[in-house]
């Protein structure tokens, strides 16, 4: 187990295009880090140059204290599941599990005990024998992971490793990593565009964008104090409303009414002209739902539905605005930018499901102001950005991590783990 | 697929069996009439005799024959074999690696493929008499060489580049130098474009006659088909069609055997399973 140190890490191809623009982030060791970010943005690049799959163009790569830039992948002592598994089709379950061991001259009888604990731990037992295209694809994901923690790597590397599997499986397997790493209590970097991944796993999330880090926190911190506009589009779904706004006084005027401030966060505000107020869709409500003692906090609106979505639990709906033609510009590129499409300007809403709101009918609606950020549109940068407020939640997150991990090595007592002696 | 168009299939299928597999049910034919039958203008032999392949096997044919058939065999099995690992190692290099020269080398591999093999059996007889390669094994091992790598380099690259890349990659992720990756990974994924290049190399040597005629000259390295050519009648007013024929026959054989032995391997697709399903 070891920690991962990136200094100033620049990936340029051939073209000079750089896919990784100076980057540089610490992952402690035992730590959970999920790089996340839009296709092209450079996280699968990122990760191949820990492993060595890449070269570095320049900048410092250390594991463990000790600077591995010309190591070949098999000198790291790392260990990777790849996006389709790549697993040996000629070879079985078992011998697919064995293979770093066997690399390394372990004897047989150890070869042997190690694969079945990782064939335990993942409950492969009854499939040793099988070749991996005979495996359903939880399986096959199962043996890639078998080959990973079955000898003592210094860090977990995953690549985008559920993308190819059914939402259903997805969701357990999830749950199975999860647990998997607070058991062994490795370090491991974790690639992927599924945002639901990098919230629920992470201990920390890397947010790339273009081949630059723009923000490293946990998700907490991410989705409450986002440092810029494509930070706060990328993480939360549905996605987070961006309205135009003019400051007046001692509110913003939006499509949507005037929303009051408080003065800290007016001060950053005033003097400008245009500016983009964030809202998350659940910080609106259907305002005939909204308690009397709530009210006051924010402000209500008057406007007219195109769409609602039921889903049980929640409802959503859909409210189109206009907009000033620098402004869509600006957020359609953002869209864009984000993998998505916006056709037209328009507010996501979340409102209770009980709420009576229907397509096509005017409605009125409550706003709470208490959360929403304000957004340079030219920047992009959050205006409103409580650094402290941010960096308390990731420090309570570093704890919690730091408490489960122990919690859960107290729990196993002296039990032997995979790949953890 | 409807009853009807099945049927029309199987018609059509088997229209084009006969017609390719006529000429050889021909010669067999011909394999089994005695010299006097050949010209009974019938598809079948009035009466079957083995008096050919005796002819050919045992008697008077038979020094001729079986020396050449040796010859043939180990010829072609040794070039096959040199040819396959050298196709595999500069496969793997075209299909893998990035380097100065890899547009070049394929269509060099193109350019001697097709260049016509008489305009340089004539220069090559000379060199060959001057360094003592004339008429040995060697002298047409070479030369079956430059007719079986182009091919070799082409049908295993291929191969190569069906292979998915992380293969190799989570292979020395897991510890493999790039040598072991290649063995334990890539050379057992690859294995049947390994054989089905062998089959392909081993035909076209096996069925070479113009450098066999020419760069030999004795039983010492004379391959089969130009054995064939140099077989004679019993009297000097008779042609040896029967001799030839049983002759034929036998030659094809191996070449049959190891299609029906290698059908499976060649269509059996190894990565299947690798890679998401």
């Amino acid at each position: 187990m070891a920690s991962i140190e990136m200094k100033n890490i620049v990936k340029q191809y051939g073209d000079g295009f750089p896919a990784v623009n100076d980057v540089s982030l610490d992952i402690a060791d035992g730590e959970f880090m999920i790089l996340v970010g839009p296709s092209g943005c450079g996280k699968s690049t990122l990760l191949r140059m820990i492993v060595g799959l890449e070269d570095i163009t320049s900048g410092d790569m250390i594991i463990g204290g000790k600077r591995v830039n010309d190591l070949a992948p098999r000198d790291r002592n790392l260990s990777m599941v790849f996006q389709n598994y790549a697993l040996y089709p000629h070879m079985t379950v078992f011998e697919n599990i064995a293979f770093p061991l066997r690399l390394s001259k372990t004897p047989d009888d150890e070869v042997r005990r190690r694969v079945n604990e990782a064939s335990d731990v993942l409950e492969l037992k009854e499939h040793l024998e099988r070749k991996p295209a005979n495996l359903s694809g939880g399986q096959r994901q199962r043996v890639a992971m078998g080959r990973a923690i079955v000898r003592q790597a210094e860090a977990f590397l995953f690549d985008e490793p559920l993308s190819n599997l059914d939402a259903k499986l997805r969701g357990q397997m999830r749950t199975e990593i999860s647990r998997l790493q607070r058991r062994l209590g490795i370090t491991t970097v974790y690639v992927t565009h599924d945002q639901t991944e990098a919230m629920t796993l992470g201990d920390r999330v890397c947010v790339l964008r273009k081949g630059k880090i723009q923000q490293v926190a946990s998700p907490r911190e991410l989705y409450e104090q986002p440092v810029n506009l494509f930070v706060a589009g990328f993480i939360g779904s549905p996605p987070m409303n961006f309205l135009p706004a003019t400051p007046k006084g001692n509110g913003l005027e939006t499509p949507f009414g005037t929303i009051q401030l408080d003065e800290k966060r007016m001060a950053q505000v005033k003097g400008r002209d245009l500016v983009l107020v964030g809202i998350r869709p659940e910080y609106f409500d259907d305002a005939s739902l909204v308690d009397e003692t709530k009210r006051p906090v924010g402000s209500t609106f008057r406007a007219r539905v195109d769409v609602t979505e039921w889903l049980g639990d929640s409802q959503f709906a859909y409210i189109p605005y206009e907009a000033p033609e620098a402004v869509t510009a600006q957020l359609r590129e953002l869209a864009r930018e984000l993998d998505s499409e916006e056709l037209r300007t328009q507010a996501i809403v979340s409102i209770d499901s009980t709420s009576r709101i229907r397509e096509g009918q005017e409605a009125e609606f409550w706003l709470d102001s208490r959360k929403i950020h304000v957004f340079d549109p030219q920047s992009g940068d959050n205006l409103t950005r409580d650094a402290e407020a941010g960096a308390e939640l990731t420090r309570l997150a570093t704890q919690d991590r730091v408490e489960q991990v122990e919690e859960s090595k107290a729990r196993q007592g002296g039990a032997t783990s995979v790949g953890a002696a | 697929m409807s009853t009807k168009k099945k049927t029309w299939w199987i018609v059509g299928g088997i229209i084009i069996v006969i017609y390719a597999l006529f000429p050889i049910a021909w010669i067999v034919s011909i394999s089994l009439k005695a010299p006097a039958d050949i010209a009974n203008g019938q598809f079948m032999p009035t009466k079957v005799t083995g008096e050919n392949y005796s002819t050919i096997l045992t008697g008077s044919a038979s020094d001729l024959f079986l020396p050449a058939l040796r010859n043939s065999f180990g010829i072609c099995l040794i070039a096959t074999a040199i040819s396959c690992l050298l196709a595999m190692f500069a496969a793997y290099a075209i299909a893998r690696l990035d380097f100065p020269g890899k547009k070049v080398i394929l269509s060099t591999a193109l350019a001697v493929a097709i260049f016509p093999v008489i305009s340089i059996v004539t220069p090559l007889f000379n060199v060959w008499r001057q360094i003592g390669l004339y008429d040995t094994w060697l002298g047409l091992i070479i030369p079956y060489l430059s007719l079986t790598l182009p091919i070799s380099i082409w049908t295993m690259s291929a191969f190569f580049r069906e292979i998915p890349w992380e293969m190799e990659q989570a292979a020395q992720v897991d510890g493999a130098t790039t040598w072991q990756a290649f063995r334990k990974v890539i050379v057992p994924l690859a294995a049947p474009g390994v054989f089905t290049t062998a089959i392909i190399a081993f035909f076209i040597a096996w069925n070479d006659f113009v450098y066999g005629i020419v760069l030999t000259s004795t039983e010492a390295a004379r391959p089969v088909p130009a054995a064939l050519g140099l077989f004679s009648g019993a009297s000097q007013f008779e042609d040896p069609t029967g001799a030839i024929a049983a002759a034929a026959v036998i030659v094809t054989i191996p070449v049959v055997i190891l299609v029906l032995l290698f059908q499976r391997r060649i269509v059996a697709g190894l990565t299947n399973g690798a890679v998401k399903g």
